[in-house]
């Protein structure tokens, strides 16, 4: 019920332990506080707001359905937490409150559905959830073999592997192409954007056709690898698109100071802007793998499933943990079905553990803790090996546009021509 | 103390080994030598021949009302004009006497030897303080046999050693407003310039930290030549030897009017433009 006061101002740094140590007297002002009476007030309202929606809505009138019953009694409880502050606050206060209410209410419609689904996925994975789920295979397990046999290590080395193929591929070029579309740009930019939003828009099914036509059916077979290829093309707009907006929000006073002391336009991309972006860099590979780690329709045609251990991506049909759900599922035995739920709790530990990973990874805290907290002369300055490998692989790609290579920015100015005005 | 010889030799291999023939120059305070410039903006002419020598181990001062074309005028000079979409320009800019904007010149070579400070103060934010001042040679992967010295001179020739020696691996976004203008002074120092451009280096800062910034200009110019955009006439009698004054009077393109000893300029300029300008009658 006291989910306003839960709002992170309430908890604003405004009001430091040393302040209270120093002055008692002196309390610091709360511009917005929540009291007791307050969470009182506010429950009181929405029990008397049910109370009243129950007689008028489910006694006095036809109506039923519990959806109906929620939404009315949103909007009478809105409607009595703002008069109700009214009278007590004054007209300022009370929409303050309304909105507060309405802005938290929305809140909740957006994390109660993920609640639930984590609340369900749990609810029906667990009991069947054990440590052999993530060391054994299927192998050996048949229809009459108890519930607790095997397991989905196939499935999940499988997932790593071609979600790790997919990346691999996919990441570089959709990062390369975001450089492309926000530092270089010129004439084919706009057409280059027009067909990634297109290619978001694809459906994950036509990815799988897609791959299967052109690999799987022609010389090469069912494989992870395949699968990555879908993958990889489903992760590519994504993460172009997300790393594009990010590489926007960087400053562009940034690129000024790094052109101003003479670095070449790769040289600012790779030590200025995608430093800078970092963080929003990790979130935007992230939403590209979450993409790509949750995708069944284009596994379907291309890796084919399979029970046993098969750790070459490249030769024969493999396991997924996404198809692993979706087969077991399908199954009419309520065994397969109980299975079902608990490989889709553990595809939610594998992201889990890999989201948490990559935030930890990304996180400036560990990149400033690798770097050395060292002072002075004893630091060390940065990481010139890692910058030789990069400046090898960057450098041809940023080379046009830039001063660095031989053909220099084309609008430069040459003394023997006349200027178009 | 730094291993000066160091830099300066690699700093010629580096400019020898790159196209231009300014590689033979000693890595010392340079001259500019602007002749004929004029600048368009999408077609728009916004300055319009504008003659201006800027002389060696002197600190140049460029003043006028906004929108006259000081600023453009700076950026000509070290190349960052043709950054800007739908910029253009005309005349010759001469660093010691050779062509920056000459075909075989490279825009990064120029910018390298023709540093600049910006107006808002932009150290890079995912860089500690000295990674900050090292990141001219890193990007222009310039070799020095200690760091550390070069960091420590740098950071001393703008002012800011004192502070921030103890938090080198700090972050230099975290420094205050003037501390961050005066990194990114020491950013520029740090690869050896010839000549440092500032467009109005002090106007985001306190009373205080103009003055850090301005002694450390007093310092720097017998190093490095100084070419300074400023809206403030007390700084630009303050700091500079030469003045420029520009103007863009209704609606015609910015240029210049008076060019002269700053003592002169503020005392007795030979327009009357001048005059009313400097003692603040309009502008």
């Amino acid at each position: 019920m006291s989910v306003l006061d839960e709002a992170p101002t309430s908890q604003s740094p405004l009001e430091p332990d040393q302040t209270k140590d120093t002055s008692p007297q002196r309390k610091p002002i709360k511009v917005r506080d929540f009291k007791p009476s307050d969470v009182l007030l506010l429950a009181v309202t929405a029990i008397a707001a049910y109370s009243i929606v129950w007689i008028i809505f489910d006694q006095l009138t036809l109506f039923s359905g519990e959806f109906g019953f929620v939404v009315t009694w949103i909007v009478v409880f809105l409607a009595m937490y703002w008069f109700v502050n009214l009278q007590i606050y004054g007209r300022h206060m009370a929409v303050d409150r309304l909105l507060g209410g309405i802005v938290t209410i929305g809140a909740l419609c957006m994390i109660l559905p993920l609640v639930l689904l984590i609340v369900y996925i749990f609810s029906k994975g667990l009991p069947l959830l054990s440590l052999n789920r993530f060391t054994q295979t299927q192998a050996g397990v048949g229809p009459l073999s108890p519930i607790s046999a095997g397991g989905f290590l196939h499935a999940i080395v499988g997932t790593l592997e071609q979600v790790a193929l997919a990346a691999l591929m996919g990441i570089p070029i959709a990062v390369l192409t975001a450089i492309f579309l926000n530092e270089i740009g010129g004439r084919i930019s706009s057409s280059v954007r027009i067909v990634v939003t297109a290619m978001s828009g694809t459906p994950a099914i036509l990815a799988g056709v897609f791959i299967y036509s052109i690999w799987v059916l022609t010389v090469h077979d069912y494989s992870g690898f395949a699968a990555s290829l879908a993958l990889a093309i489903l992760l590519l707009p994504t993460v172009t698109r997300g790393t594009e907006e990010v590489l926007r929000i960087v400053h562009n006073d940034l690129r000024e100071a790094s052109a101003a002391l003479g670095a070449p336009d790769w040289r600012t991309v790779w030590s200025v802007v995608l430093p800078t972006a970092r963080s929003g860099l990790v979130t935007s590979i992230l939403l590209g793998v979450a993409v790509s780690i949750g995708e069944t329709a284009p596994l379907i045609m291309t890796v084919f499933g399979a029970q046993v251990m098969n750790t070459n991506p490249f030769h024969n049909p493999q396991a997924a943990l996404p198809l692993v759900v979706y087969q077991e599922i399908k199954l009419p035995q309520k065994s397969a079905v109980a299975l079902g739920y608990t490989a889709s709790l553990v595809l939610f530990i594998l992201v889990f553990t890999i989201f948490v990973l990559a935030r930890i990874l990304g996180s400036t805290w560990l990149q400033n803790t690798l770097r050395g907290r060292g002072k002075g002369k004893g630091a060390r300055l940065d990481g010139d090996v890692e910058e030789e490998l990069f400046s090898v692989a960057l450098a041809p790609a940023m080379s046009f546009g830039s001063g660095e290579a031989d053909v220099d920015l084309g609008y430069h100015y040459r003394p023997d021509q006349e200027d178009p005005t | 103390m730094m291993t000066t010889s160091d830099v300066t030799t690699d700093a010629r291999k580096v400019a020898s080994s790159s196209a231009g023939n300014l590689g033979e120059q000693p890595i010392t305070a340079g001259e500019l030598n602007a002749t004929g410039v004029c600048a368009w903006f999408s077609g728009r002419l916004v300055l319009e021949d504008v003659d201006l020598f800027m002389e060696r181990h002197a600190v140049t001062a460029l003043i006028g009302p906004s929108g006259c074309g000081k600023s453009t005028f700076l950026r000509i000079l070290n190349r960052m004009h043709e950054t800007i979409n739908g910029a253009q320009l005309a005349g010759t800019v001469e660093l010691n006497g050779e062509d920056i904007y000459s075909p075989n010149q490279r825009a990064t070579w120029v910018r390298r030897h023709i540093g600049m400070v910006f107006q808002r103060p932009n150290p890079f934010p995912a860089m500690s303080i000295e990674q900050n001042v090292l990141a001219g040679l890193r990007f222009n992967r310039i070799k020095t046999s200690s760091k550390a010295d070069l960091v420590e001179e740098a950071l001393t020739k703008a002012g800011l050693w004192t502070e921030v020696k103890d938090r080198l691996s700090n972050m230099g976004g975290a420094l205050s407003g003037g501390q961050q203008q005066r990194l990114c002074i020491a950013r520029a120092l740090a690869v050896r310039p010839s000549v440092l451009l500032m467009d109005e280096p002090c106007s985001a800062l306190d009373p205080a930290s103009t003055l850090r910034i301005e002694e450390t200009i007093a310092d720097i110019k017998e190093e490095v030549t100084v070419v300074i955009v400023t809206h403030n006439m007390q700084q630009a009698n303050r700091v500079s030897d030469n003045c420029a004054f520009f103007l863009s009077e209704n609606g015609k393109p910015g240029h210049i009017v008076e060019v002269g000893s700053t003592v002169k300029m503020f005392s007795a300029p030979n327009d009357p433009r001048t005059l009313d300008y400097v003692n603040g009658r309009f502008g």
